[in-house]
């Protein structure tokens, strides 16, 4: 049973000024495992691994890392690579214009006498893509292929260069729950082949049915590791560890008062931007009541972001029929601004590429959907914007020293909740969240969930769009399911659960095989 | 130490570029025998690259947007070139034939402004297209000979402010705005610290302030000395004025107005500004159309200082007012960068120019002299981002106390390698 370890990092502490971003972990990785990292954003989990691969040299890091029984020092992210250690980051690192192969093989080319052996490469290629499930061409170009596949390949990319530890992070937050399935799926195959995994999750669930082992750690300190042949792991436990207290309600209790409806959206109809006769909306109608949480469920690419995006002021597709009334009222919106004015306010998906401008501080961030908010005259009063921001870091409970901080600075649940406070100085009626707790710790998204409760109760209208289900069933009063565009049904929440919502989504009597789901949704994104 | 990073009022990298502005001069000065801090040399030094500065102005606005704009100097000599034929050709009085050149440069602004904004071209293709196209233009329409302006626009290229009443010894005019200047930096001190108590509850100390006072003070004082004690009849040159009007106009649109906010939002990030309700493409367009206005108004500035318009006026313009924009920390991928900084990173070429000219360096090293000085700025910039410190020059005078040093953990604290 007792397996050697393939890593052991001891006693790792690692400063940067002012912080304490590691103390005194210790990682013990058995070869063949799937270890999962969890800890709160911010706990140190991509510092300890940035250690680990390179990114942070040796010298800059205290403490000791003994890896396959030597211990080892290395300068940058080559000489893990030739150690057998490969990382895939959060953010996908491929280039999208370049093929499949040409990605795999980017700066290890097969040479021969001075000249790209694109065959021998194209072989490997359709190996690997074998190893990892996927079958297509290796010269499609990357930017083809879905965020899923692209993790894939990225797997594919790694193991072409014989890799023994694979690190994730966060590898499945950008994924849908098939593609999701796949990759955990994937992780095992490899398991099999004798290749250690490390992962860094949020998701227990995930972590719960596939992990050997997890170590959690919190506030830069190793907290525990659980294995799993203990029987250690359970989802609780895990969260009692990372936060450090037990989270009874992972949704907090709330009773909706829902009043009269005031949005209204009829026969919405809007075609794809670039596919003329493609129709990302077809006849959309819904309605959401003042004071009332209303879920979207959908696969990914079912055209739930992009109804919403057509609705907040004609953001994406040509628009081509429907009407939209807020307070009995038809309204017309024909720009974000417009849009904005009429109470409408959209929390976009991304915070990184949609959200936020990176280089803005939090007191301009705080007012940049409604700079007529600190209008003066013609000017900008640029006091109001200090108070503005000032009420919506206390409000908010944003964790930081001060609004003139960059939002950079912020853990990912702290920018979310910056991003909050930016629409709520709109001062809308209808708010639509998309994806709002994604990339979230656990601790922040219960914050988030009280937040938007408690938006609700101020009787705005308040529409959710999530890919994890749970989070939908717990937090919405009612959802709705959009397929392939249209919206094919809804339920109020206490008839809802996963398997009827799922049924709703994919259009269908009842689930098919894994297959068939997953080839249907690469039609449909 | 201490002491001294109260008084700049946060840290003293914030204003390295000032401090290598003064240490240049001072510099220079030395080396030049005292040639360089003259009145007279000042004046020219003013009123010979007040026109480079203006475009300055524009052209950061466009590299804020994440643009650059290629034409401005064919734009400056055809609106010059304009100017002087409708004033000789078809008898304009000066002013029309002033506002007609002004309205030649919005009406190219425009023209550009189009072709990026409802088209989708890059500004770098748009603005190669416009520079071929108006310096074509002026070569055209002037037959490739110099045209005689109006006498009346010498004093908007190097006039002198007037003298009056008692005599000083100081030029009075100058003497009354270097006197407006330290009342107004004063003011804006005072009234800063009892805001920024009101606000925080946190009340800075006194004596910093007062020392800042002083020292601002101190240096306004001997400049306005230095330009107001020149030879009988000179002053503060008359473009330098128009120039500091813009900067006073311009640090307070890019500052304190909406659209000021929107070219940053779009520099920074086009997609969230868009779904932050900024309309992206009317501040793209407002932006060239500004740029070509601002080229006009430089035009019409060097017209007036050589009297005539020239069918090769305004050739390499847009690479001093870029190489301006850049030496004062913006950046290349856009969103960052300041008025202030830009006149600094200006008046640093500017110095340099003069003082190499004073020192007897030709042309040719001056330029290489310059290429570098252009490369070593930029290459400070990124050295200090990859640090993961913001811009220090981009964010040089922040709109308000302490946005640098508060904007400093960054990259590598855990709170943002986990998120």
């Amino acid at each position: 049973m007792e397996r050697p370890l393939i890593l052991q990092m001891q006693g790792i502490t690692k400063l940067f000024p002012g912080v304490r971003a590691l103390d005194d972990v210790t990682l013990e990785v058995r070869e063949g495992d799937i270890h999962a990292i969890c800890g709160e954003n911010g706990a140190g989990k991509s510092t300890l691994m940035k250690v680990l691969s390179g990114v942070y040299p040796h010298g800059s890091y205290e403490g000791r890392i003994i890896y396959m029984e030597n211990e080892i020092a290395f300068k940058d992210i080559k000489e893990s690579e030739k150690a057998g250690i490969a990382i895939i980051h959060q953010e996908l690192t491929m280039i999208p214009e370049l093929s499949i192969t040409e990605n795999i093989f980017l700066g290890n080319e097969t040479v021969n006498h001075g000249l790209i052996d694109w065959d021998a490469q194209r072989r490997r290629t359709v190996e690997l893509l074998e190893r990892v499930g996927l079958t297509i061409d290796p010269d499609t170009p990357i930017k083809h292929l879905g965020v899923g596949q692209q993790q894939l390949v990225e797997i594919a990319k790694a193991l072409s260069k014989n890799v023994r530890l694979l690190i994730l992070d966060e590898p499945t937050s950008a994924l849908n729950e098939t593609d999701s399935a796949n990759l955990l799926e994937l992780m095992r195959g490899l398991k099999s082949r004798d290749i250690t995994c490390i992962m860094i999750s949020h998701k227990l669930n995930e972590i719960a049915t596939i992990a050997d082992a997890v170590t959690v750690i919190r506030d830069g300190r190793t907290v525990e590791t659980f294995y799993v042949e203990a029987g250690q792991i359970d989802e609780d436990r895990i969260i009692r560890a990372m936060v450090g207290r037990s989270i009874e309600n992972r949704f907090p209790t709330h009773e909706s008062h829902p009043g009269e409806v005031i949005f209204e959206v009829s026969d919405w109809r809007v075609e794809d931007p670039n596919i003329p006769g493609r129709m990302i909306c077809k006849d959309s109608s819904f309605f959401v009541r003042a004071g009332e949480i209303v879920g979207f469920a959908g696969l990914m690419g079912a055209g739930r972001t992009e109804l919403m995006r057509s609705i907040f002021g004609r953001n994406y597709g040509v628009y081509l029929g429907g009407s939209i009334k807020i307070r009995g009222k038809e309204i017309r919106v024909t720009s974000v601004a417009s849009a904005i004015r009429q109470g409408i306010a959209y929390v976009p998906e991304d915070r990184k590429t949609l959200g936020l401008n990176l280089l803005d501080s939090i007191r301009i961030t705080t007012v940049s959907a409604n700079l007529r908010g600190i209008l003066r005259g013609r000017l900008l009063d640029l006091d109001k914007e200090f108070q503005v921001a000032e009420h919506y870091r206390d409000s908010l409970n944003v964790k930081t020293h001060s609004v003139n901080s960059g939002v950079t600075t912020l853990s990912g649940g702290n920018q979310q909740k910056v991003v909050l406070g930016k629409w709520m100085f709109t001062e809308p009626d209808v708010l639509i969240l998309d994806e709002p707790t994604r990339g979230i710790d656990v601790g922040a998204k219960y914050e988030i969930y009280r937040l938007i409760q408690h938006l609700a109760d101020q009787g705005k209208a308040v529409i959710i769009i999530s890919s994890e289900l749970p989070e939908l069933l717990g937090i919405s009063d009612r959802i709705y399911t959009v397929f392939e565009g249209s919206i094919t049904g809804v339920l109020d929440r206490q008839d809802a659960d996963q398997e009827k919502l799922m049924r709703m989504m994919t259009n269908t009597s009842k689930l098919e095989s894994n297959a068939e789901r997953t080839e249907m949704l690469y039609e449909v994104s | 130490m201490r002491y001294l990073k109260k008084v700049l009022g946060g840290g003293l990298r914030q204003y390295s570029m000032v401090i290598a502005l003064v240490a240049l001069t001072i510099i220079f000065n030395i080396a030049s025998g005292g040639r360089m801090i003259t009145s007279s040399n000042f004046q020219n030094l003013i009123s010979g690259n007040a026109y480079v500065l203006v475009l300055a102005i524009g052209m950061l606005m466009v590299i804020v947007i994440g643009q650059i704009d290629l034409s401005v100097g064919s734009v400056a000599g055809f609106a010059g070139m304009v100017m002087a034929l409708s004033a000789r050709d078809f008898g304009l009085p000066w002013w029309l034939a002033v506002l007609l050149a002004l309205a030649i440069g919005a009406a190219a602004g425009a023209w550009q402004g189009f072709w990026l904004a409802k088209l989708g071209i890059p500004g770098f293709i748009t603005t190669l297209g416009g520079m071929m196209i108006f310096r074509g233009g002026v070569i055209w329409i002037s037959r490739s000979i110099s045209v005689p302006a109006p006498q009346e626009l010498k004093v908007f290229g190097s006039g002198y402010l007037p003298d009056w009443g008692p005599a000083t010894g100081i030029n009075n005019s100058t003497l009354l705005l270097g006197i407006i200047a330290i009342v107004a930096f004063a003011f804006a001190q005072l009234r800063g610290r009892t805001r920024s108590a009101n606000l925080t509850g946190k009340t800075e100390e006194l004596w910093p302030v007062v020392v800042r006072i002083v020292l601002v003070g101190v240096i306004i004082g001997y400049l306005t000395w230095v330009f107001g004690t020149g030879r009988p009849g000179t002053s503060f040159p008359v473009p330098g004025l128009i120039l500091v009007i813009l900067i006073i106009i311009y640090h307070t649109i890019t500052q304190r107005t909406r659209f000021g906010r929107h070219i940053y939002a779009v520099g920074g990030n086009k997609t969230s500004a868009a779904l932050s309700g900024v309309n992206v493409q009317k501040t793209y367009f407002l932006t060239m159309l500004n740029m070509s206005l601002l080229a006009a108004l430089a035009g019409i500035m060097f017209v007036g200082r050589s009297t005539a318009a020239g069918p090769s006026d305004g050739t390499g313009w847009e690479l001093d007012a870029i190489a301006s924009v850049f030496i004062g920390g913006a950046a290349v991928s856009g969103g960052v960068g300041t008025v202030f900084a830009t006149m600094i990173g200006g008046l640093v070429m500017a110095v340099l120019n003069s003082g190499l000219m004073l020192m007897g360096v030709g042309a040719d090293r001056t330029q290489v002299i310059k290429g570098l000085v252009l490369l070593a700025a930029v290459a400070f910039d990124v050295f200090n981002k990859q640090q993961g410190r913001p811009s220090i020059t981009g964010r040089l005078f922040p709109t308000k106390e302490g946005k640098l040093q508060d904007g400093e953990p960054q990259k590598g604290t855990p709170a943002s390698s986990d998120s």
